[in-house]
């Protein structure tokens, strides 16, 4: 969207005003999350950037991996400070994480494809009453759901869990999955399934031999959405978790919250880097769904 | 010529009338459509419909403490105001055996709501039970039930005490309501304000609609160009800036505002920057995070996304050629742009006010984080009342409020723009 030859000095100038403003914008977006990274690669305990890491020509002084090595588990002595203590938390974390956040994958993945092929079928009745019920967990506060559930859950001896943590994340996962296999369900084919069905196949093998390879990437991005919910998750968490459950975002909240550690910029700059790898291959996936089912790239 | 079709003599092989058979087979389809859903539908139902519905009658809940005081309570309805200060013998008898063999555990609990309802309540029932256990220990029994409780604490002939009884012998009470809202009884069982140093719920409404309020008008400001760039610029450079917008929105929320206090904190990256330049003098740092202003930039950057996103669905099939029709009849293009083009965009505006307004008001995470002292969110207070306080009922009370605040903006955002219109990335 150039500006034409004949404009006039003022529009030449709110043209450059407005792209200006656009840049200060897609900055102001972008910017937090550029600058953790550097902080993270700091010596300092604290969460700034040091005199010695704006030198010119860089100081290798002021750079270390000592709050990487923290994060791992590494407790050597120039590792630890005075104000932050080795701990082994972070990886039982990220053990955590990774452990309820694949069993709540799966789970929510196979209920929420189930419901969005049945969903998606011509005769399904009360389609729009089930529908809101359905993605009612992704619209409702966390806030509310994790007292809701803490309530609930607390009666049937649920809370400090993980059968509590992993039930409620399920729960919260399952709409990203509806939508979006139901999205991808959109202009399918049934004549497929009628043609399988015809040619003598039974409805499972149906579904793996026909309709499974078609709507994968959707069933993939829905699982990643749902990967994602789960594995950020902290309200719920908070509340509902024991120490015994310690997740990555749990850890995180302490750091902030008691030790200010810079250990959480490490963790962060790794969270970081797995939503841009998350983000590519929801992309990827989302091209090759529209190319699967002939809809033409816009 | 006339031509009949009949179509009660079409028969399938069967035998069976067509018309017939077609049904069966439809609702068949119905019945495995169903049964598809069905799991997810009763998983849905059962860990979390429930448990928000539970929450719900918790917040109107008072029936634990009528099963600790039952013969008490009954016979307290009978006593006549009017007529007498204090209640009769029968309640002070009832209060009595009910103190000396009730279970010590309901009875504690109970007291944490009668303390809700009167404060004072606590200590003077465990003082009492102590000197009536003494009693029963003895074998006697009092003559006057009254005139023993009396002796044993005088605070029993304060009709105060036996006035706040009134907002506990229902089973279901709306108290946690109006304490949400800052009100509480009096004596009378009027609703009145709540004594000035502990309203707090109000005030924190307020904020919580204020910075929604905030958040989404400046979402709108600051994502109304950018929305309108990516809109108009070829694929490639709009898929490009795209990732700007979509980084963040899949970026951990504790990632970001993380990375806010960071950026905002006294010798942080913008105070820093700005001393550097020169414009803030070393002692003359702003104080930017743990106060309403953090709280209201590092949402307005988290939630941004939110709005850029359906703006920029919208104004992607807005043609172009519209704007150079308007121009060419002879409007300027401001006239042109306030004329022709915004009115198509309301749809996403109001689509993006919708949502951020809406996730805005439900916020906990970040104001609990960068909010500091003043600028909480109404979350924050269902938190403490979840965790550290344990008054569930005020918890739930609170969160239902919120929640009918929330359906009805999502309400308006389903008649506006239709839920299932809610895309992903």
């Amino acid at each position: 969207m150039a500006l034409p030859s004949y404009a006039s000095p003022v529009q030449r100038t709110y043209y450059y005003a407005y792209l200006f403003f656009c840049a200060v914008v897609f900055f102001f977006l972008i910017a937090p999350l550029i600058a953790i990274v550097p902080i993270s690669f700091s010596v300092s305990p604290f969460m700034v950037f040091t005199e010695g890491m704006l030198t010119w020509p860089p100081d290798p002084e002021a750079w270390s991996l000592r709050w990487y090595k923290n994060m791992i588990g590494d407790c050597s002595a120039d590792v630890v400070s005075s104000t932050v203590p080795c701990s082994k938390k972070w990886m039982v974390g990220t053990v955590n994480s990774l452990f309820i956040g694949i069993i709540a994958t799966a789970i929510a993945t196979a209920l929420g494809t189930m419901a969005a092929l049945g969903l998606s079928r011509p005769h399904m009745p009360y389609k729009a009453l089930i529908m809101s019920i359905l993605i009612s967990p992704m619209i409702v506060p966390l806030i509310i759901t994790a007292a809701g559930m803490f309530f609930f859950y607390a009666r049937i001896n649920l809370v400090y869990t993980f059968t509590g943590v992993i039930l409620a994340h399920v729960a919260l996962a399952t709409p990203f999955v509806v939508i979006t296999v139901t999205a991808t369900l959109v202009g399918f084919d049934m004549n497929m399934v009628k043609a399988a069905q015809s040619l003598g196949a039974r409805p499972i093998r149906t579904f793996f031999k026909v309709i499974m390879p078609l709507i994968l990437p959707g069933i993939i991005s829905g699982a990643l959405f749902a990967f994602i919910t789960s594995f950020d998750e902290v309200v719920i968490v908070m509340f509902m978790a024991s120490i015994d459950q310690l997740t990555i975002p749990k850890q995180m909240w302490a750091g902030i919250r008691q030790e200010i550690s810079p250990v959480i910029l490490c963790m962060a700059t790794c969270l970081v880097i797995l939503s841009i790898v998350l983000l590519t291959t929801v992309e990827l996936l989302r091209r090759r769904s529209e190319r699967l089912r002939g809809i033409k790239s816009r | 010529m006339e031509v009949i079709i009949s179509t009660a003599e079409l028969l399938t092989t069967d035998g069976i009338p067509l018309k017939q058979s077609l049904k069966k087979a439809e609702r068949r389809n119905k019945i495995r459509a169903f049964f598809l859903v069905f799991p997810l539908l009763l998983f849905i139902v059962v860990t979390f419909v429930i448990p928000i519905g539970d929450m719900l009658m918790r917040s109107v809940d008072d029936s634990q403490i009528n099963t600790v005081f039952p013969n008490t309570f009954e016979e307290y309805k009978k006593w006549d105001k009017g007529e007498d200060d204090l209640p009769p013998e029968e309640v002070y008898k009832n209060l009595f055996l009910e103190l000396a063999n009730g279970d010590k555990r309901q009875i504690g609990k109970a007291l944490t709501r009668m303390n809700y309802a009167k404060s004072g309540w606590k200590s003077l029932i465990k003082k009492t039970s102590r000197e009536i256990k003494k009693i029963v220990k003895k074998g006697e029994e009092p003559v006057s039930y009254k005139d023993t409780m009396i002796e044993i604490n005088k605070f029993w002939a304060d009709p105060t005490y036996w006035y706040s009884f009134n907002q506990m012998v229902n089973e279901r009470s709306s108290i946690y309501y109006w304490n949400a809202l800052d009100r509480t009884y009096n004596e009378e069982g009027d609703v009145i304000l709540q004594d000035e140093n502990r309203r707090m719920y109000i005030k924190t409404w307020i904020r919580t609609l204020k910075v929604s309020v905030y958040v989404t008008f400046f979402c709108l400001i600051l994502g109304f160009p950018v929305a309108h760039l990516l809109a108009n610029l070829p694929l490639r450079y709009s898929n490009l800036l795209m990732i700007f917008v979509l980084l963040p929105f899949w970026t951990s929320l504790l990632v970001r505002t993380t990375a806010w206090i960071v950026m905002l904190q006294q010798n942080g990256v913008i105070n820093g920057v700005l001393v550097w330049l020169g414009i803030l003098s070393d002692d003359g740092r702003i104080q930017m995070v743990y106060n309403e202003t953090g709280t209201l930039i590092a949402m307005t950057q988290i939630l941004l996304p939110f709005m850029i996103l359906p703006l920029y669905s919208v104004m992607r099939v807005i043609p172009k050629s519209h704007m150079r029709a308007a121009q060419n009849l002879g409007a300027k293009p401001a006239m042109a742009f306030w004329r022709v083009y915004l009115p198509q965009t309301i749809p996403g505006m109001s689509a993006g006010g919708l949502l951020v307004f809406v996730l805005a008001i439900g916020y906990f995470i970040t104001p609990e984080l960068v909010g500091g002292k003043d600028g909480q969110l109404i979350g924050h207070w269902i938190a403490y009342h979840l965790k550290t306080t344990l008054n569930w009922g005020l918890c739930a009370a609170l969160g239902s409020i919120l929640l009918f605040v929330m359906l009805i903006f999502y309400w308006l955002y389903n008649k506006i723009v239709g839920i299932d219109n809610i895309k992903l990335g």
